[in-house]
């Protein structure tokens, strides 16, 4: 990689002057033929998306553009930042209806997202698996826990779980991250190995 | 199948992906221009990669980004 060009690209941003100036054009000019280039297929996608979008970008890269370390191009990376920005508005837009409770209305704890199966034909070790995963979520998990969990097991994206609890994407991930790994310990403790889980994943 | 065994089986295999340590969707963004361009252009994963192709495998949000961002790129990064 030309280590000059991504320094150039940098340095001609933060320099107050005519050179900024084009290089901001050029940037804008990229990053929208880009996100049309991602988003060819979405018909929500139209040009006064694209254009918020890309000064959104343009802001958010300003003002990161210390992190950028040299690492990939740097277009390529104010491109990974457009891209966030731009599907995390999709998700915002697709989801603005709906609430929390709304969406957790048919299942509203997570025991009954993920309900024993009631067919007697159902095998029972299958039947133990999900009553072990439900003693272990009631045991080892906090309620906060259960509600993002169960909200997700649901599809909504956890960027749109943290925006209705006044928290953010990375906080929601962390906290499923810790969810998920007392879920599991328990799930082991309770003599399940990881083999057993897989197996059960694929198993109809 | 029913919907409710899909969800049973959508929580497995999250245990199953769970580790201890785990990149973040702020530590894949990061690294996610560095990956696409590895990954493009053929290469295998560097160690100092295989967090962020471990946190794509779980984090389905940052999965759709990272498509969105291959056609963003087109079929080649060079150039630009
Ligand atoms: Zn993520």
């Amino acid at each position: 990689m030309n280590q000059c060009l991504q320094e150039n690209w940098v340095f001609r941003l933060t320099t107050e002057g005519d050179a900024q100036a084009e290089a901001l054009f050029e940037l804008e000019d990229l990053l929208k033929r880009r996100l049309r280039r991602a988003f060819r297929s979405n018909a929500k996608v139209d040009d006064a998306f694209v254009d918020d979008v890309v000064q959104d970008s343009i802001v958010a890269i300003l003002e990161s553009i210390t992190q950028f370390q040299g690492r990939s191009k740097f277009t390529t990376w104010a491109t990974t930042i457009a891209i966030r920005i731009a599907i995390t508005e999709m998700r915002r837009m697709r989801w603005k209806d709906t609430s929390l409770e709304q969406l957790l209305e048919r299942s509203t704890e997570i025991s009954k997202t993920i309900a024993v199966p009631q067919s007697s034909e159902i095998d029972f070790e299958k039947k133990q698996l999900v009553e072990t995963m439900h003693r272990v979520i009631d045991e080892q998990l906090t309620e906060k826990q259960k509600l993002v969990l169960n909200a997700e097991l649901q599809g909504m994206p956890q960027e749109e779980i943290g925006r209705r609890l006044g928290s953010n994407r990375n906080a929601i991930y962390k906290l499923v991250h810790d969810a998920r790994k007392r879920l599991k310990k328990g799930m082991i403790d309770a003599g399940y190995t990881i083999d057993d889980l897989s197996f059960f994943q694929g198993a109809e | 199948m029913n919907i409710i065994d899909e969800k049973v089986q959508a929580l497995l295999e999250m245990l199953s992906l769970t580790s201890d340590n785990e990149a973040d969707c702020g530590d894949c963004l990061q690294h996610l221009a560095e990956f696409a361009e590895t990954t493009l252009a053929g290469k295998s994963i560097p160690e100092s990669l295989r967090h962020i192709d471990e946190h794509l495998q779980r984090c389905g949000e940052c999965r759709e980004e990272f498509q969105a961002l291959k056609f963003a790129l087109g079929e080649h990064v060079t150039g630009e």
